[in-house]
């Protein structure tokens, strides 16, 4: 069962969340972060290659121009392989662990997969950053062999952000499948 | 409990039969390994599990039943496979079947002595055994560290992992064997072997032992006490190229060694350092090819000495500029006069030994340059040396006058004391007050001011001479840098990263396929590789090298005092 919603971002942009459920034990959490602006995009091209034909008309050498194709181009990619990230999705599968995947504007796809046994809870934090108090999804991981610890804290949609409704959403669902492991006894 | 089943992509269009492979109690997951085909007898499968068992020491045993048909699901055929159950103990027995080319299978799990009558929930995880047997996992640095070797904290995916790469005796057998049991696994349809591999293994042998014995000879001869008298081995230890082939001496000499690597690390330190060796040698041939056509190494050393004639003018000129009003600064006329003509002195002594040499460099840096075929490093670090060498007088330059500078900041420290009526207590380490004759004050405060007088001179032939110093460090340091660069990066280990990436696992990433209700949960197993950061971290070659100790702040401390600074110190150096 797939449902898609609209939310928006901590800076307001409009953001897409979609939830499916595989199965009892699985469910799949997709953020889609807004998508490259064109205006901003022709903004900072017109802005380098502007400042390009001034320098070309002050030094009367061409290769400042190509310099500038080039430099836009190569900017261009390097941005849209390393930086934009288009979509972050949670996959929560019960008693096998949680991954967490971003993929970029170019179709690369980055993936990290914790293991169930090293989660120790899903939990929603907050934190003051400059004037705002923000709200953001984090995963709190433990070391199998001392489970009272919490060895690491892992933020979750940390370039889309949404806000709390959609968080909310997203920890319900979580907590849904990490219950699942309490009620069933697990064999030490 | 959700029960897991690991089930090889290879063997889902095999024919029905039963499911050999792991059952990991702990965390309730069935790995399948192969799949037997009937006919059978089921005491034959059995003593042959025992063997595999002992053989790999994986607890390999009968999962359940796999039926592939391609019409629809005959009854009698299903109680034939639930009848296996009973011949086949095992807690749970998990029945897998496919109809046709359906993509949806169904899977149920008989439980005899089951304490939970509800019907426990199954997903089905498709891996690629090839690629899983084939790679080496990661653990997270900070994981690596600990000591604790229990097996129960082993994570999930390195149990399954483990299981698959200890069963290698059990994808020996293909279907061309003429044994009882019958088995689809990603062998089955013949074993890998790759002709050159094995010839290149047979070939290896007696190579190495040949190698051993040569390195052997020359580890003796370097060892012999011939060389180690005192003038020479003071030589060897300053000059960077022997230690570079020593290096390179010590890494021949592990891979040359019959012993066989035991972890996967030291094969692959084995493999980067003969890489790297390779590439070394094969660039060190084509940079000496490059010399030596058109002969450029005679253009080279003909232009060598014309060169350090030039370096001697410029520093001729800038004694000159020092010795009259140096950025319009006054010096003092005869302390500066003494300076200047000492080390005036001094280059032109260097002018007439270069000259002397002149006949012979063509002939020395003709015989040098050959070496250049053991390797790019070693070019490299002889660069370096010759660098040094022509710029010895700048060393002593600086030597000279920090010793100076160094004697002055002390003398001047000593007498500001005196003039303060203080002392310097050695028993006590800390200044005490002490009370001076009267004498003794009139000569001290008439040195002070001497020596207060004289250090604008000393102070700027000081600078002058470390900055020059300065700069013939930073080029040294950047050969070295680059040197130490083609030493430790593991260029065996970044191709199998490039080419078959799943050799180097970090982790694994699962993709939901396909689902339909009813049925089992469907995953795919697919290998997440290793980030090329972690590859050069993790496999790094340890160098003889060592980066700077001292911080800025007291490097800075040492050139205000006028201490001598080794920056580039060696491992195994001891500090002047």
């Amino acid at each position: 069962s797939m449902e898609e919603r609209r939310y928006r971002s901590s800076s307001g942009a409009p953001i897409a969340l979609r939830c499916r459920q595989h199965s009892a034990s699985c469910w799949e959490l997709a953020v889609r972060c807004p998508r490259l602006q064109l205006r901003s995009l022709s903004a900072v091209t017109s802005a380098i290659w502007l400042a390009a034909y001034g320098l070309f008309v002050l030094s009367e050498n061409s290769m400042v121009l190509s310099a500038a194709v080039f430099i836009t181009l190569i900017g261009l990619i390097i941005y849209l392989h390393f930086v934009k990230i288009d979509q972050e999705s949670l996959l929560v599968i019960g008693s096998l662990g949680v991954q967490v995947t971003s993929s970029y504007a170019s179709g690369k796809e980055s993936t990290t997969f914790i293991e169930m046994s090293q989660v120790k809870d899903v939990v929603i934090n907050e934190a003051i950053y400059m004037q705002k108090v923000i709200y953001y999804l984090c995963i709190l991981l433990q070391d199998p062999r001392d489970p009272q610890v919490v060895s690491e804290v892992v933020p979750l949609f940390q370039s889309s952000k949404p806000r709390l409704d959609c968080l909310i959403e997203v920890y319900k669902s979580c907590q849904e499948i990490l219950e699942q492991r309490k009620t069933v006894p697990q064999s030490s | 409990m959700v029960l897991k089943v690991f089930f090889p992509s290879c063997c889902s269009s095999a024919e029905s039969g039963i499911l050999i492979g792991r059952w990991i109690s702990e965390q309730n997951s069935a790995v399948v390994l192969a799949v037997v085909h009937f006919p059978f007898i089921p005491a034959q499968v059995k003593q042959y599990l025992s063997e595999v068992q002992r053989a790999t020491k994986v607890n390999v045993s009968v999962l359940g039943s796999w039926s592939n048909s391609k019409q629809e699901k005959e009854e009698s055929l299903s109680k034939f496979l639930e009848d296996l159950g009973t011949i086949f103990a095992h807690e749970p027995w998990i029945q897998i079947s496919k109809e046709g080319d359906s993509k949806f299978w169904s899977c149920s799990t008989l439980q005899k002595h089951s304490n939970n009558p509800k019907e426990e929930e199954i997903i089905l995880v498709y891996y690629d055994q090839r690629k899983v047997m084939l790679s080496h996992l990661h653990p997270p640095l900070d994981t690596a560290t600990s000591t604790d070797h229990t097996t129960d904290d082993t994570s999930k995916l390195s149990a399954i992992f483990d299981t698959v790469a200890r069963s290698k005796v059990l994808f020996m057998t293909d279907r061309y064997d003429d044994g009882p049991i019958k088995l689809t696994h990603w062998q089955s349809d013949g074993v890998e072997a790759s002709i050159i591999v094995e010839l290149l293994k047979q070939a290896a042998v007696p190579v190495c032992v040949l190698l051993t014995f040569l390195l052997s000879l020359i580890a003796g001869v370097c060892r012999s006490r011939v060389l180690k008298v005192w003038p020479l081995s003071f030589l060897w230890s300053k000059l960077s190229t022997c230690e570079q082939l020593g290096h390179r001496l010590q890494h021949l000499q592990l891979i040359s060694s019959n012993k066989k690597a035991q972890t996967q690390a030291q094969l692959m330190r084995k493999a980067n350092i003969f890489v790297s060796l390779l590439i070394d040698v094969a660039l060190g041939i084509l940079l000496m090819s490059w010399l030596y056509r058109k002969n450029r190494i005679g253009h080279l050393a003909d232009a060598l000495v014309p060169v350090a004639d030039h370096v001697a003018e410029e520093l001729q000129d800038l004694l000159q500029w020092l010795m009259g009003a140096p950025a319009g600064l006054k010096m003092n006329r005869a302390l500066d006069q003494v300076l200047g003509r000492f080390f005036l002195y001094h280059i032109h002594l260097w002018i007439s030994y270069i000259h002397l040499l002149s006949p012979f460099i063509e002939m020395i840096l003709w015989y040098v340059g050959l070496s250049a075929c053991l390797g790019l490093t070693v070019a490299l670090c002889i660069l370096s040396d010759i660098i040094a060498l022509l710029t010895f007088h700048i060393y002593c330059f600086y030597v000279y006058g920090a010793r100076l500078y160094c004697l002055k900041i002390y003398g001047l420290s000593s007498l500001w004391r005196l003039f303060r009526g203080k002392k310097w207590n050695v028993l006590r380490q800390r200044v005490d007050s002490c009370s001076y004759d009267l004498d003794q004050l009139f000569i001290g405060t008439l040195l002070f001011t001497i020596l207060l007088f004289l250090l604008p001179t000393t102070a700027l032939y000081y600078l002058v001479f470390t900055l020059l110093r300065l700069l013939v460090v930073i080029v040294q340091g950047v050969i070295h840098l680059l040197v130490d660069l083609i030493d430790s990066l593991p260029l065996y280990s970044i191709i199998l990263r490039l080419c078959r990436s799943y050799r180097l696992a970090a982790g694994v990433k699962f993709r939901v396929l396909e689902q339909q209700d009813g049925k089992p949960l469907r995953l795919l197993m697919q290998i997440n590789p290793l980030s090329y950061s972690s590859v050069v971290r993790t496999y790094r070659l340890p160098t003889y090298s060592c980066y700077p100790k001292d911080s800025w702040t007291s490097l800075c401390k040492k050139l205000f005092l006028g201490e001598l600074i080794y920056p580039w110190k060696h491992k195994g150096e001891k500090q002047d």
